[in-house]
């Protein structure tokens, strides 16, 4: 499980440019680490893409901080 | 009526594949260097043509945050690169001028083909589910150029691209230069910029038969008017003006290199990739030009040709010179610097006008390389600035661009 935490701050620092410390469980997207709409569609579509899972739109909204993408994708990631 | 505005260009800026910016460019230009070679782009293996001008030693991380670059298609990331120069060059103070009168009118032929394709390509690896990444639309669209140029520096004027394929810079300077003198702005950022060494450019203008397939001496690729020329070489890059007001720019202090004295444009109206045989729209675009700028035939001193080094095209752009000069053909200077630079498609004209612009500075006229072997079917006693860059004072230069498509636009500057 420690191993979807990482991948998914790597895919975020790759993504956002941002410092890998400011990549905390609590992080918003938008409002911590200065993504906008479509960044967070990237993002999104990129979990999808590292984890083989399909994440439906209305999940997708729920996902806005570092946390909860994990968590997500820790009980979905096949 | 109002009287027309007067229109100087302030500031230039270059990424051409002999070059990473003005000074270096202009040292390619005035020493005839190729900047041709094999295509390191993309496995070009089995591709009829496997050469292009490319850019050297170019890392876009140097000017742009990676993280900034990768939501721009490299044809942006060169206009961005030389806008800056060109803006720097300017001296212009963003903190003085008055941003809603500084307009960005950018051109390029095709945008993000390179975007275009390797969405594409990744769709067509899938199952038909289309996940299309965000960016994609963003980054390919042609207008992105401007639109990048106008967010990073706050301009918020006119901002659009002209596409025109290989005249779309000089459709972009004309546009420029046009909203300048109607006084609706002070400023604009103009030229244009193309990347198109890519697997769907190459592998289609060689469908056309239109691209050099001199795959074993690419530096010698290049060839306008000589008789062994066997079509273009694509190149890639930018080239930037900072147009200004006369006046403002006078107000302001600034460095002036030449005056834009006039724009004009033709259309062939005879085939889609042909030109007209006898040139005619060629000569109607100078022709316009001239008029536009008010001087006589006889006061060009040297003319950029779009030469390009196609079996067609060269001997009916110089057929067109003729009509249009007469005996003063015989007496300016001609040259194609795409000899060395290859052909930038919508970023030609911007590249070149900025040739232009050193020319008149230098009072040098860059040469056209690789001539080997007269042609017949050229007019071989016009002074085509063969192999070797020559003096001449040069107080006004014209350059042409023409693309498929039918569309010619010419642009005249004048010393100050």
């Amino acid at each position: 499980m420690a191993d979807i935490a990482e991948k998914v701050k790597g895919i975020i620092v790759e993504k956002l440019g941002v410092d890998a410390a400011e990549v905390t469980t609590e992080a918003s997207f938008t409002n911590d680490l200065g993504a906008d709409s479509l960044d967070t569609v990237e993002l999104i579509m990129e979990f999808e893409k590292e984890f083989n899972v399909s994440i439906p739109d209305d999940q997708a909204e729920n996902i806005q901080t570092v946390g909860q993408a994990i968590t997500y994708l820790e009980e979905n990631a096949k | 009526m109002k009287s027309f505005k007067r229109v100087v260009v302030t500031g230039i800026g270059a990424l051409t594949p002999i070059g990473n910016n003005v000074p270096e460019y202009w040292e390619g230009l005035k020493n005839g260097v190729s900047g041709c070679d094999h295509i390191t782009r993309f496995d070009a293996e089995k591709f009829r043509t496997r050469i292009a001008c490319e850019l050297k030693n170019f890392d876009i991380t140097k000017f742009i945050p990676r993280q900034d670059a990768r939501k721009m298609d490299m044809f942006t990331q060169f206009g961005i690169v030389a806008s800056d120069e060109a803006i720097i060059d300017s001296g212009l103070d963003l903190e003085k001028i008055d941003k809603n009168k500084v307009g960005v009118i950018w051109g390029s032929g095709i945008g993000g083909l390179k975007t275009f394709e390797d969405e594409m390509i990744y769709f067509g690896k899938g199952d038909g589910t289309p996940k299309i990444n965000p960016f994609f639309i963003p980054k390919m669209i042609a207008d992105s150029a401007s639109g990048n140029i106008s967010i990073r520096h706050g301009f918020r004027g006119p901002n659009y691209v002209t596409v025109s394929a290989c005249s779309s810079a000089n459709n972009a300077i004309i546009d420029a230069f046009n909203y300048i003198r109607l006084g609706r702005i002070n400023i604009c950022v103009t030229g244009g910029s193309e990347a198109a060494v890519t697997i769907a450019s190459v592998g289609g203008f060689t469908a056309m038969r239109a691209m050099s397939e001199r795959n074993d001496d690419p530096k010698t690729a290049s060839r306008p008017y000589d008789k062994d020329r066997d079509g273009f070489v694509v190149g890639e890059g930018a080239g930037a003006l900072i147009l200004e007001d006369y006046d403002h720019a006078i107000a302001r202090g600034a460095k002036i290199y030449a005056e834009l004295i006039g724009g004009g444009f033709s259309s062939d109206a005879y085939h889609i990739t042909a030109p007209h045989p006898d040139g005619y729209g060629a000569l109607l675009s100078m022709q316009d030009a001239l008029d536009d700028a008010g001087i006589k035939p006889e006061e060009v001193d040297y003319i950029n040709t779009h030469g390009t080094s196609t079996p067609l095209g060269d001997p009916q752009e110089l057929k067109a010179i003729v009509d249009c000069f007469g005996d003063h053909a015989y007496k300016m200077n001609i040259s194609s610097t795409k000899s060395m630079t290859g052909h930038l498609l919508g970023g030609a004209g911007a590249v070149e006008a900025v040739a232009c612009i050193l020319a008149m500075q230098h009072n040098l006229v860059p040469p056209t390389i690789n001539h080997f072997t007269e042609d017949p079917e050229v007019d071989n006693k016009l002074n085509l600035t063969l192999n070797t860059a020559q003096e001449r004072e040069i107080n006004v230069a014209l350059s042409n661009g023409f693309g498929f498509g039918g569309h010619n636009a010419t642009v005249i500057f004048k010393k100050i």
